[in-house]
Parts: C-alpha cells; sequence; structure tokens
C-alpha cells in the first residue's frame, strides 16, 4: 500500500453536560443542542439561548451574540469572566477564550477558562462564639463525611470542606455529596451540615448561621476579659460586681486589671475555673450552646460561696452577662450570702444593651481554595511553570469569575476567593466529581509573549461578543463585581 | 457545565424541567399541585447524573441479567428485559423511565388529581379518581388517545425514524399506549423497527455510529431516507409491525397501537376503540 490514510475527522467530547459526547463533525450530541460544527462545539438551539437570558436576568446585565445590538463595548466597563466559557479538551488546546483589552493604554490579555478543580474545597468562617464541635471533628453532609472542624477563630468556629480525598478518595456517594456541597456553598445555597458529637449548622455564605435549629443573630464583642476591659468604666458606680460569662475566658470586673485601674474594691466573688491572670478565667463549664457559648442556662453554677473576709456583704449587687449580650441577670446577695435574682435597673440596661450593640452580625463566609496548577496552565501558555511563576510574582493577575483572589505563596497557583464577590452560579461540576470554577489570568501583552502564550488566538473583546467562542451562547458579560475598573 | 434547570413555561401553568439532553414539560392538578412540582423539581436535580453513572451498561444489548443501581435504570432494565429475546438495549426505555421516575417522585404524598411528566412525546400520568387524559397523536393522520382513571394504562409513547432517537424500521410514527411510560417506549421503539422492507432500495441506511459515536445502536444501520413506496409495499411493511405488536399485545405488554407509514395507518388492540380513536378534532 502507498500513501497513508487520511486520518478520521477529529471527533470532539462536548464538556456541556454530564452526558460527555463524542460527537463527529457535522453531528449533534444526544441533546440535539450541541454540534460540532468545523471542529468547535457550537450551540444550536435557540430556545436554550432564550431560557438562559430568562434564567440570568436580576442582577446581572447578560448579553448574549444573539442580542447584542452591535453598540461598542468600553473595554474597561466589560471584564469577560470565565463563567459559562467552557472549557477546552484537551488541556493543551488554547483557552476557549483569549481576551485583549486596554486598560489605561496598556494592552492586556485575559485568559478566560473554566477550571476543573480535583484539589479544592471551602474553608467556612462561621461567626459564633457557640461550641459547634471539637477541632478536628468530622463534619458530614447527609450522613457522608465532607470535611472537618478545623482551629477555631476569633469569635468564629471554622470548617475545612472538601478536598480531594472526600471527592474522589472516598465512596462513590461521598464524593457526589461532598461535590454538592461545595458547588452548593460557592453558588451562596444553603447546606445543612453536622458535627460528629457536636451541632448541625445550617451554612450560606454572606447569612446568618443556624445552629441546632436557631438563628444566630450576633457574634460576641470580645471574649469575657476583652468586654470587661471595654466597658468596666461604664459599670463603675452603677454595680459591685460585674462577670462576663464566656466560653473561652470568663471576666470578673473587681478582680480585673480593667477594674484595678478604675479602684474597684474587691466583692468575695469565688469563679469555680482555672484562673488565668487576675480576673479571667479558662473553662468555668463546658462548651454549648448556653451562656456566652458554654453549656450552662444558670450562670449561678459558676460561682463558688460569697468570701464575707474579702467583701461579701448583704445588699452587694452583681451583673452576669454573656459576651454578646443577649443573656445577662442581676442579683443582690440576701442576708446568708446567696445571689437572690432582680429584674435588671434601668441604669444598667443601657451598658447591657451597648454590649449587644457592639457585637456585629454573625455571618457564615465561605472561601473557595483550589490548585490552578495542572494541566489548565497548558491553555494559558506552551510553557506551563512560566505561567505559575509569573502569578507568584503578580505580573499575572488572577481572577475568579472577576472576582479578586488572594494567591498563596509557594509552589503552584493555590488560591483562595471569597464566594459572595463571584456572580451567580459561578461554579459547576463534572461528574469526576470535581468542581468547574471560573478563573481568568490578566498579564500584559508583552508578558502573555513572552511566557509562550497563545498569541496568535488572542482576540478583541468586540469579536468575542459579536463571535462568541466554543460554546459560544454561553457568554455573558457583567459588571465588575468589584466595582470600579 | 450544565446543571439541571426549571423553570415554568410563559403560560405560567406548565414547569419546563431542563438537563443536557432530556426535556420534560410538566403540569399538575389538584390542591397539591405545588407540593408535587417542587418534589419533581427535588428529583429531577441528580436524574441525569444518576444516568451517566450507568451509561455503557444502559447501552449494551438488554440481557435478562444484568442489574442497575440507579432507579432509573432499573425502571430501563425491567421494561426493556420484558421484550427479550427481541433485541434492545436499556436505553430504549430512557425517556419513559425518566418521566415515570419523575412522576412517581411528585404523587409521593402529594394530593393531585391529574399529572402527567411528557418527555419529548413519552408521557406518564396520573389518574385520580374520575379523571381522563386526552392526547393528541403527532402524526399525519392525527388520531387521539383518551385514557380515563378505569383503564390500566398510564404511559404513552412515540416511536418512528424522523424522531430524535434512531429507528432500525420506516414507521413514520409508532404511537403505544401501554401501564407506564417506559414499557409504551420500548414498545414503540421495537415496533417502529419491525415495520421495515428489509433489502429494499429507496430505503438508505447508515451505521448507527455514524451519526452518534456513542449511538446504543453501534454499528447497526439505522434508517436515513426513505424514497418512494407502492401501496402494496406500505402494506406489507404495516403488517410486518402490526404482526409484531399484535403478539406484544397478545404477551400483554402493550395496550393499544397507532402505527402510521406513508399516510397509512394501523390501530391495533383489543381495547382499541376504547384507548385510541380516530379523532374527529384531528385537524382542529
Amino acid at each position: 500500500m502507498t500513501g497513508k490514510p487520511q486520518p478520521a475527522p477529529e471527533k470532539l467530547r462536548c464538556g456541556a453536560c454530564p452526558v460527555l459526547c463524542y460527537i463527529a463533525d457535522g453531528k449533534t450530541g444526544a441533546c440535539d443542542r450541541y454540534a460540532n460544527i468545523n471542529g468547535q462545539i457550537l450551540r444550536c438551539d435557540p430556545l436554550t439561548i432564550l431560557d438562559r437570558r430568562i434564567e440570568h436576568g436580576g442582577d446581572l446585565v447578560p448579553f448574549l451574540k444573539a442580542e447584542w445590538d452591535g453598540a461598542p463595548i468600553n473595554d474597561n466597563d466589560v471584564f469577560v469572566t470565565a463563567i459559562g466559557s467552557g472549557t477546552t479538551y484537551p488541556d493543551y488546546k488554547p483557552a476557549p477564550f483569549i481576551v485583549s483589552r486596554e486598560i489605561d493604554g496598556v494592552d492586556f490579555v485575559t485568559v478566560v477558562t473554566e477550571a476543573i478543580f480535583s484539589y479544592c474545597g471551602v474553608k467556612v468562617k462561621i461567626d459564633t462564639d457557640r461550641h459547634l464541635g471539637a477541632e478536628g471533628s468530622i463534619v458530614r453532609a447527609q450522613g457522608e463525611e465532607i470535611g472537618h472542624v478545623m482551629t477555631s477563630e476569633y469569635g468564629s468556629q471554622m470548617l475545612s470542606l472538601g478536598g480531594v480525598d472526600h471527592l474522589t478518595g472516598g465512596s462513590k456517594s461521598e464524593g457526589r455529596v461532598t461535590c454538592d456541597a461545595l458547588m452548593n456553598l460557592c453558588n451562596k445555597r444553603a447546606v445543612e451540615v453536622t458535627i460528629d458529637n457536636g451541632a448541625t449548622v445550617m451554612v450560606q455564605a454572606g447569612k446568618a448561621p443556624i445552629v441546632d435549629g436557631k438563628l444566630e443573630t450576633r457574634m460576641r464583642v470580645g471574649c469575657g476579659s476583652a468586654t470587661i476591659g471595654m466597658f468596666a468604666s461604664q459599670w463603675r458606680n452603677l454595680v459591685d460586681e460585674v462577670v462576663v460569662v464566656d466560653d473561652h475566658i470568663t471576666g470578673v470586673v473587681s478582680e480585673h486589671q480593667a477594674g484595678k485601674v478604675l479602684g474597684w474594691p474587691e466583692t468575695g466573688i469565688r469563679i469555680i475555673g482555672r484562673r488565668s491572670t487576675p480576673g479571667r478565667y479558662f473553662r468555668v463549664a463546658e462548651p454549648g450552646l448556653g451562656w456566652g457559648g458554654t453549656d450552662i442556662e444558670d450562670p449561678l453554677k459558676i460561682l463558688g460561696p460569697w468570701n464575707p473576709k474579702k467583701g461579701a456583704r448583704a445588699g452587694l449587687t452583681m451583673l452576669m452577662v454573656s459576651t454578646t449580650g443577649e443573656q445577662f441577670a442581676y442579683y443582690v446577695l440576701d442576708e446568708n450570702l446567696e445571689p437572690r435574682q432582680h429584674a435588671l435597673p434601668t441604669a444598667l440596661e443601657a451598658s447591657v444593651s451597648l454590649i449587644e450593640e457592639n457585637c456585629e452580625p454573625s455571618l457564615c463566609s465561605v472561601l473557595f481554595v483550589g490548585g490552578a496548577g495542572g494541566s489548565l496552565r497548558s491553555g494559558v501558555t506552551s510553557n506551563p511553570v512560566k505561567l505559575t511563576r509569573s502569578v507568584q510574582s503578580l505580573r499575572t493577575n488572577v481572577t475568579c469569575g472577576g472576582a479578586p483572589v488572594y494567591v498563596w505563596p509557594g509552589g503552584g497557583i493555590t488560591i483562595m476567593v471569597d464566594v459572595t464577590k463571584t456572580p451567580e452560579n459561578s461554579f459547576g461540576y463534572v461528574p469526576t466529581p470535581a468542581i468547574v470554577a471560573p478563573i481568568e489570568f490578566t498579564i500584559p501583552r508583552q508578558d502573555y509573549r513572552n511566557l509562550g502564550g497563545h498569541d496568535d488566538q488572542v482576540r478583541s473583546l468586540r469579536d468575542i461578543a459579536r463571535h462568541g467562542g466554543e460554546y459560544s451562547f454561553d457568554i455573558r458579560s457583567i459588571p465588575s463585581p468589584r466595582g470600579g475598573n | 457545565m450544565q446543571r439541571a434547570t426549571g423553570k415554568m413555561l410563559p403560560d405560567g401553568r406548565r414547569l419546563h424541567l431542563h438537563h443536557g439532553p432530556i426535556d420534560l414539560i410538566i403540569d399538575v392538578h389538584g390542591p397539591g399541585r405545588s407540593d408535587a412540582l417542587a418534589q419533581a423539581i427535588a428529583r429531577f436535580d441528580t436524574v441525569l447524573i444518576e444516568l451517566t453513572a450507568e451509561l455503557e451498561m444502559l447501552r449494551s444489548a438488554t440481557t435478562p441479567e444484568t442489574q442497575f443501581k440507579g432507579a432509573i435504570a432499573a425502571r430501563m432494565q425491567r421494561a426493556a428485559r420484558m421484550f427479550l429475546p427481541t433485541f434492545s438495549t436499556p436505553m430504549a426505555a430512557v425517556a419513559g423511565a425518566v418521566a415515570d421516575e419523575i412522576l412517581a417522585a411528585m404523587i409521593r404524598e402529594t394530593k393531585v388529581d391529574k399529572a402527567y411528566v411528557n418527555n419529548g412525546g413519552d408521557v406518564a400520568f396520573h389518574l385520580g379518581p374520575g379523571q381522563k387524559i386526552d392526547a393528541a397523536i403527532a402524526a399525519a393522520t392525527a388520531g387521539r388517545i383518551t385514557i380515563d382513571a378505569s383503564d390500566l394504562y398510564r404511559g404513552i409513547a412515540t416511536s418512528g425514524w424522523r424522531g430524535r432517537s434512531h429507528s432500525l424500521g420506516i414507521a413514520d410514527s409508532v404511537t403505544v399506549v401501554a401501564r407506564d411510560a417506559a414499557i409504551a417506549d420500548v414498545a414503540a421503539t421495537l415496533i417502529a423497527n419491525a415495520v421495515d422492507l428489509p433489502g429494499h432500495p429507496s430505503i438508505t441506511r447508515v451505521p448507527a455510529s455514524e451519526l452518534f459515536a456513542d449511538s446504543d445502536l453501534g454499528d447497526r444501520l439505522v434508517t436515513t431516507r426513505v424514497g418512494d413506496l407502492t401501496t402494496a409495499e406500505v402494506n406489507h411493511a404495516l403488517d410486518r409491525g402490526a404482526t409484531f405488536a399484535l403478539d406484544l399485545l397478545n404477551r400483554g405488554l402493550i395496550g393499544g397501537v397507532a402505527v402510521e407509514l406513508n399516510g397509512q395507518t394501523r390501530l391495533i388492540g383489543a381495547g382499541i376503540t376504547k384507548t385510541i380513536q380516530q379523532g374527529s378534532l384531528a385537524h382542529a
């Protein structure tokens, strides 16, 4: 035989839905919506385009190839995000969109793609001093293990969810539930998680957490000791003793440095707990959902017998308050030096509400963390490590759906982004399972050439608006979530 | 990648659920309407993912032994194996099985008088006491199907070589009434395959895999064009289909069927006058 057989026309794998059809040139996939037209996967169903417009209404301002009226687009007003850009397969093909824009007179290139993250997860910060579960406890969704409780932060409990071990390292169901939870959290939807030997929490980015069915409203103003420090002078001369009950550090004003400075007299109070420094006590009770993140419902339980030799006397007054001001009680010692509860005097109401006022609203925040160091870099440049170095040296700016990201120091491109800054429904999934997140690399054009970028693939914003990309009709343009720029 | 989406159609009445190749149009009557719609949306969310998990096996020839994990895949297998030894793959039941599954989710603990899930012409429906459903057969000589609550049948499906799925036969349309949509779906596919004139020069066929690389029909020849046929040839092809359909009817697999080719129609089934009638409203 002479001559080589002609290579068969390339079949493309369509990534538009989980069926992942291989589509030959000129044919459509199982859906009849996506077709391989001259080596491009194109959407060819006007109904869906209309649907998408309806779907993406609201605060987004979508434009679609079909509807663009031809008016010039101001580069500075528009940021092409990777949402809906699709991904190309195999990875070494240039990314779906490589856009040139002029920013302050300099020609910039933005490489736009949707990246498939197998190594990704979310860090969740839950503003509450309530005890949700011990550090290291397993966090579950729908009974499947999706992460763990990590080191708590000031006034907040922290969860680390997802990650490759849960996505692909466990059972199929574990992977699917994890993927679902991550995507919902990233898309700002509510997800219920339960913590082994701990609480059940409804988490939603930008919303207050719901702990065991109870909506959290405020985060504490500070630990008990800090609260004493802030408000001691306002209590002086209004009450003889103040105890701020807190799971972390319970404060006692008469013993605390802040009280001493004001010349606060001794009261003979005794706190059951481990004394740290004067007026500051650790472990007055077990963690829980009661006062100040402890398990106590009756605050008197943390008090021992009063000592008359150190100032305890009948008629001595005491305010006990939690670190959020949500719980408070006022007591007067009787003849036997037993505290008896009385109504809170009007003069003290202001100081209790001041604690409440100083508490910030309790929120859940969700940061998506993913490693973009893999093969997706090939869609950006033919020399992937150069992209990594350029990102690390801050020459290349990385965004996620247009939102600013924090790039972790060290090797690779590990990014962290506040999901509330990304547009609606920015995150998707593939059945691997893995999360699909938009990612954009913006870089001066000259630098882009230098690092071996696909310079011949660079297109103007106008051209992209007019002609779309591989998944042409999925483009949408939105005002920059950052405002300005 | 797309997720499942759901939205009301502009008439504000019917719900459109879409994911990849699946489009469902759903309507519900009764006090539990909003619950039923919510349950449809909830159930639909993972339907395509569940199917893709077992897609390769679903695209293989039906055997009596194969077992599937997913609820919909199990429905497909159950329907397809009823028709053995005739060749099919469980995919022949996919549209009907999805419709059945969503319908089942909708009527679970809801007060529904009447509901239907239309998956591209394969319809599963629920009829409360005293309710009936009217359906138009989408073919040149359009007939109507009327089924009331006292009938056994809760599924209608239509197949043909001009439709979205590929056919081994030449029927323009085969509409089947059966106990559920999955069974109707397989039956319509197989009857449409049987309406055929093997080796006829006017019929163009190509391997299914050329049209769609991942086709469950592999290299089997599927019809892409039907040229001129004589009336005798049309009758002969219809007879072949009718013979096959009658066998299914006698085996209790289907309630009735309307087969159409080149403007000629055969209506088959003992309960046919009840379930399938030539409609007076065909041209309304």
